[in-house]
């Protein structure tokens, strides 16, 4: 291992020893607040090591491919860094009081431990340019996440991790199914090298991607990543999982989990085929998934009774939204300066979701940890019993909406406009006939929040750490909302690594 | 650019709000909420006096701007943050102040959940100024859309009858429409050629707006599209028949306040969007112009005017009559944009003006007579006509102001309805005839239906059970001094154009003219 490997990777090895160093302090004391206060503290150093790359702040930024070519500190994937750094601080934070619940305390560390963990196997997913890798890095995110699930051991979390366990070791095998046909057919398993081959094979006419071999190898790779992203038709895991789960894991599972399948679907859409006319034909693949994961996903979330249920339709249907921007490549061509907008505007979806839900969630474990109550009447009347929660709730609700002026609606905004901008204008109109459809469960929500009578009048006392981690999270939303100039830019400076930006 | 006093005034309500929400506490909070909060409206108001004596009618054009370029730099969107008046929003910036300072008054007497109450109160007014100064069609949605969520807390809450019900219609209505608009918003800027959301043309900033480049462009797709989604929105808003079914619950459920700012200038942000944005866009694209639906458009004005007066006769609730009568009076607006003509050697100059004065006409004229049954009501506990009667005795003054604002509606020369209808029949007949002569009857219905009210509930003998008891009656007292500010601020201005039309057509007349190009 060079100099330059150590520099590339650092981030992913400091959160890696941060998760050995937490197993290690839960040893020796048995208090959680301290084992959350290291994992907090420790959470700065991938966080710096980050930023050493981005600025170049220990020497010149340690920037391109390293480890024989399958890893690569590009700005893309230190944008993805910074976001899952972010959302990690946020889970951790918010999860302070439930580790240390009488329930939880003997696994109050193995728990902030395996979030670690998990989030290694992301940060090295988001980083990854070789097919072997991002599998390798795949399965760390994944297997950590099933023992979360199943953490409590009831009936119901068991069976919300033997799924998960069971679907992702489905999908993971789909998916090397698609990077076997890939490799059979190009004889590499680097994407630029995959893309530089498939330029010059031959090509059937008539046929998406050129060949049969492709179209196969794509459905399948899109399937894998399906269920991570937890689009429609891959997405039956998710209300299970989300409510079976503990809270925090659902929050870290719909926001961390599902930002690292987009991140690491786009890199390899984008470069392994990233020939023009190949993008043309997956842009229409992810359009007709973001159009059904859209509709069934608010659909399905119309008749829910459980808040948490709602919210894991409510992720499938924004992980659609999210695929719009995706599927927006400008197959036109309406001048250069179009190009990337799609991708752009998924960059800054999914940092706006990643703070609206996170509110969302966080809120929703602030409520639940005190009444034991997830049920959406349960939510009856907050705004009496905890005025503060409840307008965070609600802010974030309207987020998810679409509201303005929250990033929830500028989110929406950018990326439907790109899929205008591609010719997708089809897919735009469903996207905004899908908004007007969600508001009625959002605003159900929100109704029984405001209006409703509550059966229990006694006021929620929740936690100072969730009641920050909420606040941050809901203030982060609204600002990047008012002033998306400051995100944009930054997606755009992480997306220079895409040809013609 | 950036020279400051929009920003300010838009947001002075909003940032008042907020503090007032997290700081004031104690026990005479609702007593300081209340007067921290009518004094933000009243410093606006004065903002707004300012705009609109401030603004320059020799040079014209977009003054006072306010300018940040790289608002959200997405080459798919890239939309600026411009806040600007011209001849066409200064005086519905300067009728917004005057009814938010009216609806500050007005809501004197809510009790219950006063924080918020002025919380979302505030967050309207600095909506519905946003709408009027954005020159960014993004802005400009984002102020449109951003009004429901006070509207509908503010029916919700603090309603009556079947508030929620009535709130979550006008919300679902709305957003349908403005669904429909972002649509149309964004093929606008897709469109090759176009690529900007600048509703006008700034030379200072070196801004080429819309009108000027869509006439040139092939839209992605057809014109006629865009313009009914725009229109749809707005005819939703305004509202038009037959999508006026929420306006009557709205009205009718909603607080005294709301009602007023309802009528006065919410429904005024679809007028306004109909002369800016259907009338400025259209009328030269490729392949459509407003030209070739102007006489569906005065059919439909004339329907909406017809049927909303028949109806409104038939009306037994006083607000809810009132109500109605708003969808028969904003037909007008409609009426006077059908002006543009089947070409553009019609078109009448005049009734584009009627259009644009009826607005204001109809802001103060309605929004005081919301205030008059809001004071009614507060009294006599009912709003059911067939109870009430011979009222002018316990209180003649707001008898007086009710007549007032009833004069107003049914058009009574010297009065400022009767100026914007005149403009209106006079600027639309020499293009419309027939659509303009049936409208006409709406006058006759509308002075049928207040007169009537009048008669009924403030003159005539009191009726018999079930009427009023004679304990509530012989408790009826008269409006007192708080009462009385915001019905002489919304009375002033009736009087004051019936007379002297031109302090405001004036300005008006330019921002038509740049509109018309």
């Amino acid at each position: 291992m060079t100099a330059q490997d150590f520099w590339v990777i650092s981030p992913q090895i400091a959160m890696a020893l941060l998760a050995l160093v937490v197993v290690s302090v839960d040893l020796v004391t048995r208090s959680m607040a301290k084992v959350s206060a290291v994992a907090l503290t420790g959470l700065a150093a991938p966080l710096v090591l980050t930023l050493n790359l981005w600025y170049g702040w220990f020497g010149d930024p340690a920037t391109g491919p390293a480890l024989f070519g399958t890893v690569e500190a590009d700005r893309f994937s230190l944008f993805f860094n910074f976001l899952l750094i972010t959302v990690t601080a946020g889970t951790v934070l918010a999860s302070t009081k439930y580790i240390a619940s009488d329930r939880m305390k003997d696994y109050g560390g193995e728990f902030v431990a395996l979030v670690l963990f998990s989030v290694t196997g992301m940060m090295l997913l988001v980083s990854a340019t070789e097919l072997i890798t991002i599998y390798v890095a795949l399965e760390l995110t994944a297997l950590p996440v099933v023992a979360l699930a199943a953490i409590h051991r009831t009936r119901q979390a068991v069976e919300a991790g033997t799924k998960f366990f069971v679907l992702s070791a489905i999908s993971s095998a789909i998916l090397l199914y698609g990077f076997a046909y890939i490799y059979g057919y190009t004889g590499s398993t680097n994407l630029d090298v995959i893309l530089e081959r498939l330029a010059v094979l031959p090509t059937q006419a008539g046929v998406p991607f050129g060949s049969y071999a492709v179209l196969l190898a794509v459905i399948m790779i899109v399937a894998g990543f399906g269920f991570k992203m937890a689009v429609v038709p891959f997405q039956m895991w998710v209300p299970d999982v989300y409510q079976g789960a503990p809270t925090p894991v659902a929050a870290f599972l719909s926001v961390a989990s599902k930002s690292a399948a987009f991140a690491v679907i786009m890199r390899i859409m984008y470069s392994a085929f990233g020939e023009p006319g190949l993008m043309q034909d997956w842009s229409g693949l992810f359009a007709i998934l973001a159009a059904v994961s859209m509709t069934v996903g608010n659909m399905l979330a119309l008749s829910q009774s459980n808040i948490k249920r709602l919210l894991g339709y409510s992720t499938i249907a924004q992980a659609g939204y999210v695929l719009v921007g995706v599927a927006s490549v400008p197959a036109n061509q309406i001048g250069a300066t179009f190009a990337g907008a799609g991708a752009q505007g998924v960059l800054y979806y999914l940092a706006g979701y990643a703070f609206t839900n996170l509110a969302v969630f966080f809120a929703v474990i602030a409520i639940t940890s005190r009444t034991g109550d997830d049920s959406i009447a349960g939510l009856n009347g907050l705004i009496k019993r905890s005025p503060l929660l409840a307008s965070l709730l609600v802010f974030g609700l309207l987020s998810l909406l679409g509201m303005p002026p929250t990033v929830g609606f500028m989110a929406k905004v950018v990326v439907f406009g790109s899929a205008l901008n591609a010719n997708l204008a089809w897919l735009a109109v469903i996207g905004v006939v899908n908004t007007v459809i969600a508001a009625y469960y959002y605003l159900r929500v929100i109704r029984a929040i405001v209006f409703e009578d509550p059966v229990d009048t006694s006021p929620i006392k929740s936690d100072v750490p969730v009641l920050v981690a909420t606040g941050v999270a809901a203030v982060g939303a609204g600002v990047l909302g008012i002033a998306p100039f400051l995100l944009l830019e930054f997606a755009r400076s992480a997306l220079s690594i895409l040809p013609d930006l | 650019m950036f020279d400051g006093l929009l920003t300010v005034t838009v947001f002075l309500p909003a940032a008042v709000a907020v503090l007032v929400a997290l700081f004031a506490r104690g026990e005479n909070a609702n007593r300081q909420i209340r007067w921290i909060a009518i004094g933000a409206t009243v410093v606006t108001f004065a903002l707004t006096v300012l705009i609109f004596a401030g603004y320059d009618r020799a040079i014209g054009g977009v003054q006072m701007i306010d300018y940040f370029e790289r608002w959200i730099p997405v080459d798919a969107l890239r939309s600026s943050y411009i806040l600007g008046v011209d001849g066409l929003s200064a005086p519905l910036v300067l009728l917004t102040g005057l009814l938010g300072m009216a609806a500050a008054f007005a809501s004197w007497r809510i009790n219950t959940r006063v924080r918020e109450y002025f919380l979302w109160l505030l967050l309207l007014e600095t909506a519905v100024l946003g709408v009027f100064m954005s020159l960014d069609l993004l802005l400009f949605f984002i102020f449109f859309e951003f009004e429901l969520i006070p509207m509908y807390m503010l029916i919700a809450i603090w309603g009556s009858g079947r508030p929620r019900y009535s709130a979550m219609k006008f919300v679902l209505f709305t957003l349908a429409g403005g669904a429909f608009m972002l649509i149309g918003i964004l093929a606008i800027y897709v469109t090759p050629g176009v690529n900007t959301l600048a509703m006008v043309s700034i030379p200072e900033l070196g801004i080429t707006g819309i009108p000027e480049l869509i006439a040139a462009a092939d839209l992605v797709i057809p014109a006629a599209l865009i313009f009914g989604f725009f229109f749809i929105a707005f005819a939703i808003k305004l509202p038009l028949w037959p999508l006026h079914s929420w306006l009557p619950d709205a009205h009718t459920d909603a607080p005294t306040a709301v009602s007023v700012m309802l009528a006065g200038v919410l429904l005024k942000m679809a007028g306004y969007g109909l002369l800016r944005i259907n009338l400025g866009f259209f009328q030269e694209t490729r392949g459509f112009t407003i030209h070739d639906v102007a006489g569906a458009l005065a059919i439909l004005a004339a329907t909406s005017v017809i049927y909303g007066g028949i109806v409104t006769v038939r009306q037994t609730d006083m607000k809810r009559l009132i109500a109605f009568s708003s969808v028969s009076h904003m037909g007008f607006v409609l009426l006077g944009v059908a002006a543009i003509g089947g070409s553009k050697a019609d078109t009448s100059p005049a009734g584009l003006n009627g259009a644009a004065l009826q607005m204001f006409t109809h802001g103060t004229i309605t929004g005081l007579a919301f205030l008059m049954v809001g004071l009614s009501y507060d009294r006599t506990h009912t709003r059911h006509i067939p109870h009430l009667g011979g009222l002018w005795k316990k209180m003649p003054l707001i008898a007086i102001f009710f007549v007032i604002a009833g004069f107003g509606s049914l058009g009574l020369p010297a009065l400022s309805g009767f100026v914007a209808e005149i403009m209106v029949f006079l600027g639309t007949f020499s293009v419309w005839p027939w659509p303009t002569g049936v409208a006409a009857f709406g006058v006759v219905l509308a002075a049928g239906y207040t007169l009537w009210m009048v008669q009924r509930v403030f003159f005539g003998a009191r009726p018999a059970n079930p009427g009023l008891s004679d304990e509530i009656y012989d408790r009826l007292d008269d409006a007192n001094w708080v009462d009385m500010v915001p019905v002489i601020a919304l009375a002033a201005p009736i009087f004051i154009i019936g007379i002297w039309p031109s302090v405001i057509t004036d300005v008006f007349d330019i921002g038509i003219k740049a509109v018309l190009r």
